[in-house]
């Protein structure tokens, strides 16, 4: 069992629990074990009533309008932006882009940044554990310039080799992508030490941080990152809602990644302004209530608190992990010194598949797949796995329930 | 646990460990690769079909329990049938788990074992994998995904 700050007893986790509508049922008469949170998190209250308060009472288009309801959308919205800052660290609000989550972020750099940075025989450097939303717009933007994309190995354990990594920092790397927390291993990288090594080599980092938000402060002023990528429906917000923190000299630097209203500062058929930073990159309207929603879980995050909030997701793990691992015919997936609370594993004889459906129907949400990382499902030499990954909200009675499920799947196919 | 045993009849978990027609074929006149990218798995089927007749049918890849009692139960199913009868076993399949009326049980024979997945509407692409890629065999198509 490893150290904790704080002693469990301190968190309440049942009140957090009266918190989240959802967890409050049934599937098939067994109580609900939500263990999916890597895939997407539930939502409090607060952020439900976020959204639908907007809807009720506020909605209006912002940036734009004249009227009473705009002004108050336009100031709730950028408010939102100042939450998103503090969030995360970020020095200047304009340095938070409003997207629709970290895959469209990842594509944002690629393009906006990339297209216009590198060219034949330049590099990308990224690691066999991203996520595929982490490796496909590389891989892209690699086709399109004539960039070549390299991938920095991992070991048994599912950490990156940080020799080879440094290694594989050469000249001609422009652009390092790689992500804080595996979403198929739990692996959390050392990332500090990792932008350290690029930025020596001149490289621009993007860090992805679609699995980290909900689970660990993140402070990109002493990452020292370029990019930072940030899902909202992964930490208790809305799905379709996320932003992109981005060093400000360099987003200034960039050209827009898509044109349309709001973008501009004026448009006429000889020659367009663009606006400044940050609507430069957020055409259109964008998902207002999503990032009123986004807001009100990162308020609610902050009330609870992510140290608290990370040391009760460390005791899960560890009593997940123990539980898990002692169930003969399983092999652990993701054996990281350092992890987040996910747990990724395979059992003997019986595909993943087959796990997901019992478990499922003993009241156990897990995920059974690839969770989009095939390259680490081929590193570990398996198909798929299945996956238990842990949120504020979970228990270890439902550590317990999966524990118990697991071990009627054996039942089942024995 | 009653539809779980619907779904895991012990027909199904026998061909689920023991799959039938489980090898490579050098000789076939027709092959192509079923994909599920829900979940990665990946199988080859193999056919000989000459004269008008499923000479031979196997299967290769990895898969769950379902895809792979379904792919076993298939081989056995079409093995020496006409293209028209194939065609119409694989009609009648796809119609025990997905039509909204099931066919006659009749038309279905063996393979009836597998209508519990109709209950799990997540399962089906996996019982569907193996037919779908017959499909494409026939059909001459190298890949088809269940997407």
């Amino acid at each position: 069992m490893g150290t904790r700050m704080m002693p469990v007893g301190a968190y309440d986790v049942e009140a957090v629990r009266r918190d989240f509508p959802i967890l409050r049922q049934q599937v098939y008469g067994k109580p609900l074990a939500y263990l999916d949170n890597a895939a997407t998190t539930q939502k409090p209250q607060g952020v439900i009533d976020a959204v639908s308060e907007y809807y009720a009472r506020s909605n209006a288009n912002i940036h734009r309008g004249v009227h009473f309801l705009s002004e108050q959308a336009t100031a709730a919205y950028e408010a939102v932006r100042d939450k998103a800052r503090a969030f995360v660290g970020a020095a200047d609000r304009s340095e938070i882009i409003f997207l629709r989550g970290t895959t469209e972020a990842v594509n944002l750099v690629a393009q906006a940044y990339g297209r216009s940075n590198l060219g034949p025989g330049d590099e990308v450097l990224i690691t066999t554990m991203e996520h595929h939303s982490n490796i496909v717009p590389w891989q892209i933007l690699c086709e399109q310039t004539g960039a070549a994309l390299r991938v920095a190995p991992i070991n048994d354990d599912g950490e990156v080799i940080l020799e080879e990594y440094e290694r594989l920092l050469r000249e001609r790397t422009r652009i390092v992508g790689i992500t804080h927390i595996s979403n198929s291993l739990g692996t959390i990288n050392p990332v500090r030490e990792m932008i350290a090594m690029a930025r020596r080599h001149g490289a621009t980092v993007l860090v992805d941080g679609a699995q980290a938000t909900a689970h660990t402060r993140v402070d990109v002023g002493a990452l020292d990152c370029d990019f930072y990528t940030v899902s909202g429906h992964k930490m208790l917000a809305p799905t379709g809602v996320g932003f992109l923190y981005g060093r400000r000299q360099i987003l200034d630097a960039m050209p827009p990644y898509q044109g349309g209203g709001d973008m501009i500062a004026s448009v006429s058929f000889e020659k367009t302004t663009y606006n400044r930073l940050p609507q430069k990159f957020e055409a259109g309207t964008p998902h207002i209530a999503g990032v009123l929603g986004l807001g009100a879980a990162i308020d609610y995050l902050q009330e609870v608190g992510l140290e608290r909030v990370a040391a009760h997701e460390e005791d899960l793990l560890d009593y997940a992990t123990q539980k898990i691992a002692a169930i003969p015919g399983v092999r652990l997936v993701g054996t990281a010194q350092r992890k987040a609370a996910i747990v990724g594993f395979t059992l003997e004889q019986v595909h993943p598949h087959d796990v997901g459906t019992i478990l499922d129907r003993e009241g156990v949400a897990v995920r059974a797949g690839h969770h989009c990382a095939q390259p680490v499902m081929e590193r570990f030499g398996v198909a798929a796995t299945v996956r238990a990954s842990f949120a504020l909200y979970n228990t270890r009675e439902e550590v317990d329930a999966l524990e118990r499920a697991i071990l009627k799947v054996r039942e089942f196919f024995a | 646990m009653s539809e779980l045993r619907d779904l895991y009849q012990e027909v199904v978990l026998d061909h689920g460990r023991h799959p039938h027609n489980f090898r490579h074929m050098d000789e076939a006149s027709h092959q192509s690769v079923g994909f599920n990218p829900l979940c990665g798995d990946k199988l080859t089927l193999f056919l000989r079909y000459e004269d008008d007749v499923v000479q031979d049918v196997s299967f290769q890849g990895s898969g769950c329990a379902i895809s792979t009692a379904s792919a076993s139960l298939l081989t056995d199913a079409i093995k020496g049938k006409s293209r028209a009868e194939v065609e119409e076993l694989i009609a009648a399949f796809l119609d025990m788990l997905t039509a909204e009326s099931p066919p006659d049980p009749e038309r279905l024979g063996k393979l009836a074992v597998l209508s519990g997945v109709r209950d799990f509407p997540v399962r089906v692409k996996c019982a569907t994998l193996s037919w779908r890629t017959l499909e494409a065999a026939l059909g001459g198509t190298d890949e088809v995904t269940t997407e």
